[in-house]
């Protein structure tokens, strides 16, 4: 496992030494029905995502903990870039992101946590960027994904408090995501189950938006279709959802 | 703008003195338990010799009060206190006690400080402030420290050093003393003459013909005066003003790695600062490297043709001595620099330095993973190290207290939280209140409003009972030695969840009011 793993480092320096393009990492999420929606079977690494909730705060926390699945999956540290400070970090730790893996960036202002993106997506080895953003402009994602396909470092803008009627604004990111809680289970106790998403994939290269219901990460951020839906159709669901 | 801090000890000599005795009582047992602070402290002044006869150079609290002063002799001084207790005064161990001072302010505060002589330092805070979250915590903070040495302080600060320098002498206050910006001159009108630093009888020639206040003094014609007394006097007032610049030359420590380039032309653009920058940094490395030194801290010290100093500080996560990173790390700050008529000299210092091993290890090292250190440098530089963190786990029975914030790459390993714990990924902090239906004690909510909306619970989990830490000196308990909060996690009929706590567990008063808030969202 090891040894192979070096081996593919190798192979990978080798590809980046010879100018020949390293064949494109991806993230799956180990869904079928999600996986062969994406390009490479995954979320691609080295490229732009776009993430939004929205102003309902519960979406915002829905997203987050969303992201913090994926990146629970990636290797290397992560940096969190935030306007303010209302991410509480045990949330990121139960979703199996480590906080040991976490630097956060405190940049104040949407400019800045851009800025402080570009920096990051400089330096290849990380396990992803985040930024917390309120708008993007399309100037500002081409940069960000030609730093992420530069570093090969996955980059994540999470729009916070995204209307759901905001017009969708042209930008480079490669994905667009949205998260929005979904009533879970009813397991018949006074207890809650397992929490349920409705995830939309609002764009992807080449293929139509997308529409599932999930339920929420475990501890090693792994999202899972609810059993009772896993053999239904999810394409006629997501039509009529959308 | 620039903001100087001028510290004005009054009594420096003997201060140092009675520290001196209480840190070492076996060598001088008597005194210093006639200085013990229980008893009624003996007047104590210190003496120099002067034309064969011993002055009074400088006195303590105590004999101030009494009515002596600085200058008198010894034999009248003793007229006013009958025990008091003399020591020969030593102007050069006071002026090296000012030099150490000084550099500890350059440490904590600014890199521009220097010692003023007899008895204050001078800070030049320009830009230093937002560590400290503004200018009146810093200077509180300095004020702290030194009254804790067991000093007694007069801080001010303002637009010059002649003005604060004024004011710390001439206001005496419990308090630090903050000349707003662009206040100097109606601060200084209402002074004496004197706070002015003039030369030795130009005060009181001055107020014989009639000068009280500063303000007399800026009002008068120049040229008469000039011609009685000089261009000094003018000087000291334009200087006050801001209407002329009066630097602040730094002080360094002696053994910090330190290089320095004088300029053959003046310079003021960019591209020449980098320049600059590029071969200060190379020579330091070269220097660190020498010394098996990384640097810590770094201060650009940029010098104008007109005197004015300027200093430039930025911090490394990790020791380091390779030149292109520290170039890089000064010339994110270059847009900082304000050459004015241009700048004639820069001086580059390493204040902090750690051991580093060699180079070897360093580039090997560096090909393995990400390159954290330059990363982090480069964003605490930019965006303030204070805003750049890790999370830790932190027991606490308060969840806005179970988060440490530590820097980035800090030696103790973060650990993790209780998994077992439910926790919101998005807290409302404050919490918020909310208007709650339920049944007491301890059903969950059935209903809340929440920022003018109506949420109906369809679900929900809980209490989690956390009782509140009184004995936490910053938590909110302190008045309420009982508070009780239960926590619901609850589910809206849209699937969203919320964290809603009830403060008071629903049957006793004391465990608080009952009323509701929210605190965060889940996933």
């Amino acid at each position: 496992m090891r040894q192979s793993a070096v081996l593919e480092q190798l192979r990978e320096q080798i590809a980046t030494i010879e100018g020949s393009a390293a064949p494109k990492a991806v993230l799956p999420f180990g869904l079928e029905s999600i996986d062969a929606r994406l390009p490479g079977g995954g979320l691609s690494c080295a490229a732009l995502h776009e993430l939004a909730g929205s102003n309902a705060l519960a979406d915002d926390a829905a997203a987050t903990v969303f992201l913090a699945g994926i990146l629970a999956r990636t290797e290397g540290p992560v940096f969190w870039c935030l306007r303010w400070r209302d991410l509480f970090a045990p949330a990121l730790d139960l979703a199996g992101l480590s906080p040991d893996r976490v630097i956060y960036v405190e940049a104040g202002s949407d400019v800045n946590v851009l800025t402080a993106m570009e920096e990051c997506l400089r330096h290849s080895g990380l396990g992803g960027v985040v930024g917390e953003v309120k708008a993007l402009s399309t100037t500002a994602s081409k940069r960000l994904q030609l730093a992420a396909e530069k570093s090969g470092v996955p980059a994540f803008v999470f729009r916070r408090a995204l209307p759901l009627d905001a017009p969708a604004s042209g930008t480079a990111a490669v994905t667009r995501w949205r998260l929005r809680a979904h009533p879970s289970e009813a397991l018949g106790i006074p207890s809650l189950a397992r929490p349920r998403w409705a995830l939309a994939l609002e764009r992807v290269r080449g293929d139509e938006p997308q529409l599932w219901i999930v339920e929420g990460c475990d501890a090693t951020g792994r999202i899972a279709l609810p059993a009772e839906l896993v053999d239904r159709p999810d394409r006629q669901e997501a039509q009529a959802a959308a | 703008m620039r903001r100087v801090v001028s510290l004005f000890l009054p009594n420096w000599s003997t201060d140092r003195i009675v520290r001196k005795l209480r840190q070492q009582p076996d060598r001088s047992a008597h005194s210093a338990a006639s200085l013990a602070p229980a008893s009624a402290p003996a007047p104590l002044v210190t003496a120099l010799p002067d034309h064969g006869r011993r002055v009074v150079a400088s006195v303590d609290r105590a004999a101030r009060a009494l009515g002596i002063r600085p200058g008198m002799t010894l034999t009248q001084a003793r007229g006013f206190a009958p025990d008091l207790l003399v020591i020969d005064g030593d102007p050069e161990e006071d002026f090296e006690g000012l030099k150490r001072l000084a550099l500890w302010a350059t440490r904590h505060y600014s890199p521009v400080a220097a010692p003023d002589p007899p008895d204050g330092i001078w800070i030049d805070i320009t830009g230093c402030a937002e560590r400290f979250g503004g200018e009146a915590p810093l200077i509180k903070h300095l004020y702290r420290r030194v009254l804790a040495s067991g000093f007694t302080a007069q801080i001010a600060v303002a637009d010059t050093a002649g003005c604060a320098h004024a004011v710390a002498r001439q206001v005496p206050s419990g308090r630090p003393t903050i000349i707003e910006p662009g206040k100097a001159r109606s601060a200084l009108a209402i002074l004496p003459v004197h706070a002015l630093r003039l030369g030795p009888g130009v005060a009181d020639e001055l107020r014989r013909m009639g000068f009280e206040r500063v303000e007399q003094l800026m009002a008068a014609a120049r040229a008469p005066l000039a011609k009685r007394f000089g261009l000094q006097l003018h000087k000291r007032l334009d200087q006050a003003l801001g209407h002329l610049p009066e630097p602040i030359e730094p002080i360094f420590a002696a053994d910090v790695p330190r290089t320095r380039r004088s300029l053959l032309e003046p310079i003021g653009t960019a591209e020449a600062f980098a320049h600059v920058i590029g071969d200060l940094t190379t020579d330091l490395a070269a220097l660190l490297l020498r010394a098996g030194l990384g640097a810590r801290h770094l201060d650009l010290y940029v010098e104008r043709v007109d005197g004015h100093w300027q200093a430039i500080r930025v911090g490394t996560a990790k020791p380091s001595r390779d030149p292109a990173h520290l170039a890089k790390l000064l010339g994110q700050k270059i847009d900082t620099i304000e050459p004015g008529m241009g700048v004639e000299a820069m001086t580059l210092v390493s204040p902090l330095t750690e051991p580093l091993a060699g180079a070897q290890a360093d580039a090997l090292a560096a090909r393995r993973g990400p390159d954290l250190p330059a990363l982090i440098d480069a964003l605490a530089n930019r965006f303030g190290a204070r805003h750049l963190y890790q999370a830790t786990a932190r027991s606490s029975s308060m969840p806005e207290r179970e988060i440490d914030l530590v820097p980035p790459l800090g030696r103790a390993a973060p650990e993790g939280w209780d998994a077992a714990l439910p926790r919101p990924s998005r807290m409302i902090v404050p919490p918020e209140k909310v208007e709650v239906t339920a049944m007491l004690p301890d059903h969950p909510p059935a209903m809340f409003v929440w920022r003018g909306k109506r949420y109906r619970v369809a679900r929900a989990d809980g209490p989690e009972r956390l009782h509140g830490e009184w004995w936490q000196s910053e938590g909110l308990e302190v008045e309420t030695p009982l508070s009780v909060r239960d926590y619901f996690q609850v589910e809206t009929a849209d699937g969203g969840r919320y964290w809603i706590y009830r403060l008071g567990d629903g049957t006793q008063r004391a465990t608080g009011p009952m009323s509701w808030f929210i605190h965060g969202a889940f996933a």
